[in-house]
């Protein structure tokens, strides 16, 4: 591999590869789980090694929850969150935390909107009150709204308009999800986010931002019962709300045809084929799909020396620049599975899709090798010993399973349930996965050359 | 018995202000006289030791540019007896991880090894440095992913900023062109490149390592001759200082895109500087990170140019830069560079009030313990401390040092440091009403 992976070429598809294997660590011994009186539920992750502590509030709505019309506005929100309430100032929440050594954060995704911050553990009070706050009081003054807007279209065109790569990712998603709005990118459509509101935002703000729909995590040098007397000091007088009930989102219909899609852009470098798969996503209780399916992306394109794809198309065949295969095991709803392949120079996307078919068929009639197998099992071992160290990961690992329908339980259990994967049930899913009419085939290509499009128009 | 094959173990127990929990150095001698930091925690089975070369990519030879990042690349593509991909199952047979990475000043190995198999790791570690195969098919399977690279840096706006940047500054320095080379020279390597690449940078008199986790001093100084001891005594000699040539004005570089990228800046201040100290803070208070600076402010926050916009003090060895970044609508980043000149030179002329100067001292002080967190993190700063030439107190004296900084200290440096007349902005894009200067 290289030094600056070839990954950035695909870096808006890939999410990372290293949380398919994130889990639990020993979570019995230190994670604790309660409930508040308003139904907020909590979750502690004790780590003494240093003194400092991790500080979330999750809530279960993000883009996928959004009115219909109104892409963008959960990502609006978390901007304007850290704009003033009734009692702090504009910008006072993060100048504080920055007074107090400590840094701060939040991150929509489809399922859920986070706020992070990072302080020394005996801060955790004052965090704890600044974060209750703004849970119900946040002011949204006009002028703020329409500054924050021009914000947000700026960090659409830095994040989407400025990369072929960001735009061939956000057609193929809308390819896949006709019906269900994971189709619709969490930054928005630019036509919608330019409608944006104060009372769209305050729409969703009071749709959802209660203690009943939202998961505080904090982790680090705490006690729960630490935690427990400050939480419900903070947290606690909020009253639940109770018209937030579970998510019910628009569900993709059968998906009968094949669908592909061509992105011509004059900026793109290195041309790629992509396939993206519908796939189920952990259910809770019921992981042992998931399991078999993240286990199935890391044999194909888990490594770029010894996976399926990169053997195949990489190392044995020379045709490929790099390949990869990646799946998204961890989603409220249905997720999807994902192909790459970058062709090297001299291969067409036609070429190197037939590669790919090629290698999945041959996978399809060879099997697994045992000891790949062994050794990626082995590897999900060690990785509860390394995701220990990093408790900041284990904690957003918490986050995003609570808020995608799982439970404390299913998150425990994962580590086991991927150690009990068989050989067999890899295969049936792979079998299953690929045999499947429900997905799309796109091609990211440079536009046809100038004297090329001159010659067909003459 | 272990202490005739250990050289010399010292410790240095250090109290971070503020914080009641020790950070402790050990300096650690290995047998065969390589020196490495250690942080003792064995709460988890498994130690992280980052292992860095000194001169890193700018120790390629004449018209062999990038043959140490084409070089780097292939570390753990074949070593000893294995080929790529035995290499690559025998690693993760261990699940041990290696990270080669390359910089203009160090090549950077970040290693992570489980305590129960934790020398056979280390037989891994050192056959990629020491043994590495440069077989002929692994060579043109990661020149041809280099050659991708340099494609689709020349179409990156990002990239395209940067690579104007650094060569309209530095010239014929190595820091004036990108490490990975042109499609040309790397075109042009050949396996006794690379292996003169090899022998150009690792080596021990330039070898730095600093390790935390699951593992004792004389286990360490074991451990660290295991995997270097083999590596030649000497490399090639250190690049020399580089001249700053960047003019004041304005780049632009034609791109097709709805948003510009800017990057500017102007001659900086190196780390053993006196004021150095006096600059980073005043550089948290004009675009450090955070919404809190001046630039995110005034940008962002009050007329919504930008998503995002910091400075920062560029600090390699050989030449120093102050520099910022942004990106902005086409239409948009002629006024957010109006307002980013303004605030340099309100800064150079009247300083910081107290307010800031407090606001941003607590901030880098409570901030800088936080960074201690895991294995990982403790391993690579240990190894950068070394990097910087600290001693192995300034963990303890840190934060002393950015509470020493006055106003009065922030306004002398600022009006030597900043100097809005010398900014040059390099803007790759469609920019509207921005006039190049050349």
């Amino acid at each position: 591999m290289l030094p600056r992976s070839l990954q950035r070429i695909v870096l808006t598809l890939v999410t990372t590869l290293s949380l398919a294997f994130a889990s639990a660590a020993h979570a019995a011994e230190n994670v604790t789980e309660f409930f508040l009186d308003n139904g907020m539920q909590v979750v502690v992750i004790e780590d003494h090694r240093s003194p400092a502590v991790v500080h979330m509030v999750w809530y279960r709505a993000g883009a996928a929850d959004e009115p219909h019309g109104a892409s963008g506005v959960a990502h609006f929100l978390e901007h304007l969150m850290f704009k003033g309430t009734d009692e702090l100032e504009s910008g006072e929440f993060s100048r504080i935390v920055e007074a107090n050594g400590g840094s701060d954060n939040a991150f929509t995704s489809w399922d859920y909107t986070g706020y992070i911050q990072r302080v020394a553990a005996d801060r955790l009070d004052l965090l704890m009150e600044m974060e209750a706050d703004r849970m119900r009081d946040l002011r949204f003054a006009d002028e703020e709204v329409v500054t924050e807007r021009s914000v947000i279209l700026e960090e659409r065109s830095e994040r989407v308009d400025s990369s072929a790569g960001g735009l061939f990712n956000e057609q193929m998603r809308a390819t896949l999800f006709h019906n269900h709005p994971y189709g619709i990118p969490i930054i928005g459509w630019r036509h919608e986010m330019e409608e944006l509101d104060r009372a769209a935002l305050i729409a969703f703000y009071d749709a959802h931002y209660w203690p009943n729909n939202a998961v505080l995590i904090v982790a680090g040098d705490v006690t729960p019962d630490e935690v427990r007397s400050l939480a419900e000091e903070h947290y606690g007088p909020i009253p639940a709300n109770p018209d937030v009930t579970a998510r019910a989102r628009p569900q993709e219909p059968p998906q009968i045809a094949e669908r592909r899609v061509i992105y011509e852009d004059e900026r793109v470098a290195n041309p790629y084929v992509a396939r993206t798969y519908l796939a189920p996503a952990r259910e809770p209780g019921d992981q042992r799909r998931a399991a078999a399916l993240t286990m199935l992306a890391e044999i194909l394109g888990g490594s770029g020396q010894t996976s399926v794809l990169a053997r195949q198309l990489q190392v044995e065949g020379e045709r490929a620049l790099y390949s990869a295969a990646f799946y998204d095991s961890t989603s409220y709803d249905p997720s999807s599975f994902n192909l790459v392949n970058v062709p090297v120079p001299g291969v067409t996307l036609e070429e190197a899709e037939a590669d790919l078919d090629r290698t999945i068929a041959d996978f399809l009639e060879n099997g697994i090798d045992p000891a790949q197998f062994e050794r990626i099992k082995f590897q999900i071992e060690a990785a509860q010993i390394y995701e220990e160290d990093n408790v900041q990961g284990l904690a957003r690992s918490y986050g995003v399973a609570l808020t995608s329908g799982l439970t404390v339980e299913d998150v425990d259990a994962w580590p086991d349930v991927l150690a009990a994967v068989t050989v067999d049930e890899v295969m049936a899913e792979a079998r299953r996965l690929f045999t499947e009419t429900s997905s799309v085939t796109g091609y990211l290509v440079q536009p046809a050359p100038e004297s090329a499009a001159e010659e067909v128009t003459q | 018995m272990i202490p005739r094959i250990l050289g010399l173990v010292t410790a240095a127990v250090l109290l971070l202000p503020g914080i009641a929990r020790a950070i402790d150095i050990q300096e650690v001698t290995s047998p065969g006289g390589i020196q490495a930091w250690l942080v003792k925690d064995d709460s988890i089975p498994f130690v992280a030791i980052d292992v860095w070369f000194n001169g890193g990519a700018s120790l390629d030879a004449p018209g062999k540019r990038g043959a140490i990042h084409l070089m780097t690349g292939l570390l753990e593509e074949g070593a000893g007896d294995m080929d790529a991909r035995a290499f690559a199952e025998a690693v993760e047979g261990l699940a041990a991880s290696f990270a080669f990475d390359v910089y203009r000043d160090a090549l950077t190995v970040s290693a992570r090894m489980l305590t129960e198999n934790r020398d056979e790791a280390a037989d891994l570690l050192r056959a990629a440095l020491v043994a590495p195969r440069f077989d002929e098919d692994a060579v043109e399977r990661v020149r041809g992913q280099v050659l991708s690279i340099i494609d689709g840096d020349a179409r990156d706006p990002d990239e395209i900023a940067s690579q104007t940047f650094n060569a309209l500054t530095w010239g014929e320095h190595p820091y004036g062109s990108p490490l990975e080379g042109t499609r040309e020279s790397v075109g042009a390597l050949t396996r006794d490149d690379l292996a003169e690449a090899h022998r150009a940078v690792l080596a021990r008199d330039r070898v730095i390592v600093g390790a935390a986790g699951d593992i004792t001093a004389e286990e360490l100084g074991l451990l660290v001759d295991r995997i270097l001891g083999d590596l030649p005594e000497t490399g090639a000699p250190m690049p020399g200082m580089a001249d700053y040539q960047l003019p004041p004005g304005t780049t632009v570089v034609e791109f097709p895109s709805p948003q510009s990228v800017a990057l500017f800046g102007h001659e900086g201040i190196a780390r053993d500087d006196p004021d150095f100290f006096p600059a980073f803070v005043l550089n948290q208070i004009l675009g450090g990170g955070g919404f809190r600076s001046r630039l995110m402010q005034e940008v962002r926050v009050e007329r919504g140019l930008t998503y995002g916009v910091y400075s920062f003090l560029g600090l390699s060895e050989y030449g120093q830069t102050l520099g910022g970044r942004f990106s902005s609508s086409n239409d948009l980043v002629a006024e957010a560079i109006e307002v980013i000149r303004a605030e340099w030179t309100d800064l150079a002329e009247n300083g910081v009030t107290d307010e800031e100067l407090e606001a941003a001292q607590r901030y880098l002080t409570g901030a800088y313990p936080l960074r201690f967190d895991g294995n990982g993190r403790i391993a690579g700063i240990l190894a950068g401390m070394q990097a910087d030439g600290m001693p192995v107190d300034y963990i303890a004296t840190r934060n002393d040092r950015v509470d020493a900084v006055t106003a009065e200290d922030v306004r002398r440096v600022a009006g030597r440091l900043l100097q809005p007349e010398n900014l040059h902005f390099v803007v790759v894009g469609r920019p509207e009403g921005l006039e190049p200067s050349n």
